[in-house]
């Protein structure tokens, strides 16, 4: 029983932050029809952030929230910069842009900061341990479900609730009736892109203090398992990035749970294969999504 | 209220629309008729702001629109009812109408007496409120698109072919609804392919044919042209 709660802990934690990872990316995808290869750096910007800040002596919540802000402007200027200029033009020019910009923003850390791992701090509530029901776990694991509660029900609000939310869902299937009711294109964009930046510098913090430190590349893993909890999820739907995020979360952990020692090492080899085996069931991705007409 | 001169609009190398000179008064309901293809749907689109006009001028109010994007268009007083009936078929009907009130969205009050209005002009509508728009039939669709247009407040309705696809009593009710709209003041520019129905409650009528207007005059004039069908077949 008390491995069976272990396990589950293990799901939820992983599982909400691959589920918010996947939400950013998702957001702008489905509005754009285009992924941001950028993604990544907004939660390397936000470690950063941490990183130049923990001099300051501000408390870490403090910090935390400068962290995440800056996420949010470098999801704003990734729109300015990358997708704004082009993004009428060709899906190839996007794509490029988007991975220059990324590239840009890697090699500003390596030149101006450094190569090697920079140190961020931490609260101490992260390192301490809890007993919950019977199992001993780390209090970060029931931080990161908290979070990832607080924060998807903010986003289901936002985008159920609010005027905002509902243009953007609509925006998301068909674009141009969207702005034929008087929807600007380009307060949607950069507000999927804001959101963007928001779940980047949240799941970015989580992330970091599951390892500690940053270093220039850090946002590839998060890119990656955005990339394919949205895919298995499927591309289009916003409740199917979340579920993504969870399955591959479940999987990765499953594995953790049942590989013997020496197989350990090639765990990636086992989830890919099961995430190929999931495309060929279902190549569309679990859900489906709306049915969505041209990009825009 | 609307003056369009030397319209065209392009597709790549292809003219949809190769010179169309169309206006309408304050009040009128004017229709825009035409076989498939003769660049009717092109012409409102590109009033609408959803195309580009590759030459020509589009007027509203004496002031030049002719470069203003779709959501300017709605802000100016304009709503637009495409053909392809687009209601956003994962939002329920009242999140359909809450987005068509979108550019006077502080107006609380505005927007809920208007709401109530179209729930009385369309019943239908409020039986539904908490459904999907892509569960509803064709022609509660295009009854949701009218209604959702209308939230807006628009002063000048541009109507794409609102009779497409839609069983011929469901055809009669909406096209008495124009009607209804036409009598509460508001200045429709119609476009349609069923020429008599759209003629029998037009003020006045321009026939389109290869991107250009072949013919206009009153709804009357028009209809007891012996040249109309004609123009259709020959088109």
């Amino acid at each position: 029983m008390t491995a069976f709660i272990q396990f589950v802990i293990d799901v939820l934690s992983l599982g909400g932050a691959y589920a918010l990872m996947a939400l950013g990316l998702v957001i702008v995808y489905g509005i754009l029809k285009l992924v941001n290869f950028a993604y990544g750096e907004l939660i390397m910007v936000a470690g950063y952030t941490m990183y130049l800040v923990s001099g300051s002596g501000l408390p870490w919540l403090v910090m935390a929230m400068v962290a995440v802000m800056m996420s949010i402007l470098a999801g704003i200027a990734t729109d300015y910069i990358a997708f704004r200029p082009v993004r009428a033009k060709s899906v190839t020019a996007v794509l490029i842009t988007s991975f220059a910009f990324s590239t840009l923003l890697q090699n500003a850390a390596l030149l101006f900061i450094s190569p090697r791992p920079r140190n961020v701090p931490l609260p101490e509530v992260f390192s301490n341990t809890v007993e919950f029901a019977g199992v001993i776990t780390p209090a970060r694991n029931l931080i990161t479900i908290a979070t990832a509660v607080v924060m998807l029900t903010l986003f289901a609000w936002l985008m159920q609730r609010t005027v905002l939310g509902i243009a953007m869902r609509a925006a998301a299937t068909n674009f141009t009736m969207a702005r034929m009711l008087g929807v600007p294109a380009n307060l949607i964009i950069s507000s999927a892109f804001a959101i963007s930046g928001l779940m980047a510098g949240v799941v970015s913090m989580l992330w970091i203090g599951r390892i500690g430190a940053v270093v220039p590349g850090i946002g590839l893993e998060p890119l990656l398992i955005a990339f394919i909890a949205t895919v298995i999820g499927g591309m289009r739907s916003l409740q199917g990035a979340v579920l993504g995020g969870f399955l591959l979360a479940f999987i990765d952990t499953g594995l953790n749970y049942t590989l013997p020692q020496d197989l350990l090492k090639f765990r990636d080899a086992f989830t890919f294969s099961l995430v190929i085996l999931i495309l060929l069931w279902r190549p569309q991705g679990l859900l489906k999504g709306p049915a969505t007409g041209q990009r825009t | 209220m609307l003056e369009v001169s030397g319209l065209q609009v392009r597709y790549g190398a292809i003219r949809a629309v190769r010179d169309v000179s169309l206006r309408l008064a304050e009040g009128e309901l004017v229709t825009l008729l035409g076989t498939n293809g003769a660049g009717k749907s092109s012409t409102l689109m590109c009033i609408a702001g959803a195309l580009r006009a590759a030459s020509g001028s589009i007027r509203l109010d004496g002031e030049d629109v002719t470069a203003a994007t779709p959501e300017a268009m709605v802000r100016r007083g304009v709503a637009t009812v495409p053909e392809t009936r687009d209601v956003f078929p994962d939002l329920t009907v009242a999140e359909n109408l809450r987005l068509g009130a979108y550019v006077r969205r502080k107006d609380i009050d505005g927007v809920a007496a208007d709401r109530a209005r179209m729930f009385e002009m369309f019943p239908v509508l409020a039986e539904r409120t908490n459904q999907p728009a892509g569960t509803l039939s064709g022609g509660e669709q295009q009854m949701l698109v009218i209604a959702r247009a209308m939230m807006s407040r628009p002063r000048l309705l541009l109507l794409d072919e609102p009779s497409l696809g839609l069983a011929p009593t469901i055809v009669d009710r909406i096209f008495e609804m124009i009607v209804a709209l036409k009598e509460s003041g508001l200045t429709i520019l119609l476009v349609e392919q069923n020429a008599s129905k759209a003629l029998a409650i037009a003020d006045r009528a321009y026939v389109m044919r290869l991107g250009k207007i072949a013919a206009e005059g009153s709804a009357s004039e028009i209809a007891a042209a012996t040249d109309l069908k004609a123009l259709y077949l020959s088109g």
